[in-house]
């Protein structure tokens, strides 16, 4: 997928997060949405491997041996920010504190299922943190291409793959549209400006509920 | 005061088969240089607790691993390094996957004298295979069961002479629960303080959990971050 795509996503999801949020991101799209944060929005990052207050990058020759994010690289930390150790960073996120976390997806499908962490015999890294997050935040958000590399779509009726957390995606936003699980299905509450609503119908295998107002983005 | 040893002198007291904790997330809060002497000892049969591994071979728990030192990986994460997988999937090693928080908690549980915990995580997932299930005021849970070693090793930036830890910024991570339970635990430390030198205020790991003390400021190696 082109790098406007991906934009388009982490800048969507962006403005879904209110001011105030704590927010956990998951590696690939999602590391995109600090960038899209307005000016003047305060939301709080949580890393996984513990602390509040993410920052970006160090400059190069600031980097800090004991200081990374949770994909190994260097990390800063901002002002008002707070350091702890595993059991206590999956508390935060197992007791509910985590407002949001926005995880990438395999696949995920009408009942809110989500598969991201193997594929058998091929893609077996481990779960990592992942588990937990979709567990335990309180809001899930899916920030993925809306088909897989073979041209199908990543939104079925039923996951096929093993899967990550049941029933505990709350939204999903993709290239092509912006959709709500709700107990009734999933809801089309908007679709990309390059896209059309019959487009995204065909090129979605789950059964999408039509909102009585579809939004562009 | 606790007994202050060398790297090699742990080394020394691990035997084939043993289960050691290794504190650190990927390259933080890593004890490299006790990893390093129980690599030269040459032990097999290790089973190695960690959230996740290395992701160069050269050093640490991927080095172990590489040289067929470690039969059994219990983490999170072992995707960072391709030779674990291909391990696991030729069979040679066996390796038992656990979501992130629940594998911080089931060691800390054995630290702190819990049976067990209940977690959601892992519901309706293949994390329920042999778990049992139970519903508390309407909620269902998973079982977990207490996690813990013969040996814990954690890295420390300050350590003073009763164990007392500090344990700068994000390199706490999996040093503090698993500091709490192992039947052995040493802090392989960057500077070694007398007693009073560290301030209460800014203990990380209490030093009633350690068992041994590695000074390595004098001629140690400190990784820096990928």
């Amino acid at each position: 997928m082109n790098e406007a795509k991906r934009r388009k996503i982490a800048e969507r999801v962006a403005r879904q997060l209110p001011g105030g949020a704590l927010v956990n991101l998951g590696i690939g799209i999602p590391t995109l949405v600090p960038n899209f944060i307005p000016k003047g929005k305060k939301v709080f990052f949580h890393s996984e491997n513990g602390f509040i207050g993410l920052g970006p990058g160090p400059k190069a020759g600031e980097e800090d041996s004991d200081l990374i994010n949770a994909g190994g690289k260097a990390a800063t930390i901002l002002p008002g920010g707070a350091f702890f150790d595993s059991a206590m960073s999956f508390a935060i996120i197992r007791g509910g504190h985590v407002d949001y976390t926005i995880l990438g997806a395999l696949e995920v499908d009408e009942e809110g299922n989500l598969a991201n962490y193997k594929i058998p015999r091929k893609f077996v890294p481990g779960i990592g943190g992942a588990m937990d997050l979709a567990t335990g935040a309180r809001n899930v958000i899916i920030a993925m291409e809306h088909l897989n590399k073979y041209g199908r779509s990543k939104i079925l009726r039923n996951c096929s793959l093993p899967l990550t957390a049941k029933r505990e995606v709350d939204i999903i936003v993709t290239d092509l549209a912006f959709i709500r699980v709700t107990k009734k299905g999933l809801v089309l509450e908007e679709v990309s400006e390059d896209a059309t609503i019959e487009e995204v119908v065909a090129k979605t295998e789950a059964k999408l509920t039509l909102a009585a107002n579809i939004g562009k983005f | 005061m606790k007994p202050i040893k060398t790297a090699s002198e742990i080394a020394e007291m691990i035997q084939d088969g043993a289960s050691i904790m290794v504190g650190g997330f990927i390259t933080c809060g890593r004890p490299w240089n006790v990893l390093e002497k129980v690599f030269e000892k040459g032990v097999k049969k290790l089973t190695i607790i960690a959230n996740d591994t290395e992701i160069k071979d050269d050093t640490g728990i991927v080095k172990l691993i590489k040289h067929n030192r470690v039969s059994k990986f219990v983490g999170s994460y072992v995707g960072l390094n391709p030779i674990l997988g291909q391990k696991m999937n030729s069979g040679e090693i066996e390796v038992e996957l656990v979501p992130q928080g629940t594998l911080a908690e089931r060691i800390r549980a054995r630290g702190a004298g819990l049976g067990g915990f209940l977690t959601p995580t892992g519901l309706g997932t293949e994390v329920e295979t042999g778990r049992e299930k139970f519903t508390v005021d309407g909620k269902d849970y998973l079982l977990e069961k207490p996690l813990g070693a013969d040996f814990a090793i954690i890295k420390a930036n300050i350590c003073d002479r009763y164990g007392n830890c500090f344990i700068a910024k994000s390199a706490k991570n999996f040093n503090l629960p698993m500091a709490m339970a192992a039947d052995f635990v040493v802090a392989e430390t960057q500077k070694l303080v007398e007693v009073g030198e560290l301030d209460p205020e800014l203990v990380t790991v209490p030093g009633v959990f350690i068992d041994a003390i590695v000074e390595v400021s004098k001629n140690g190696v400190d990784r820096a971050v990928i």
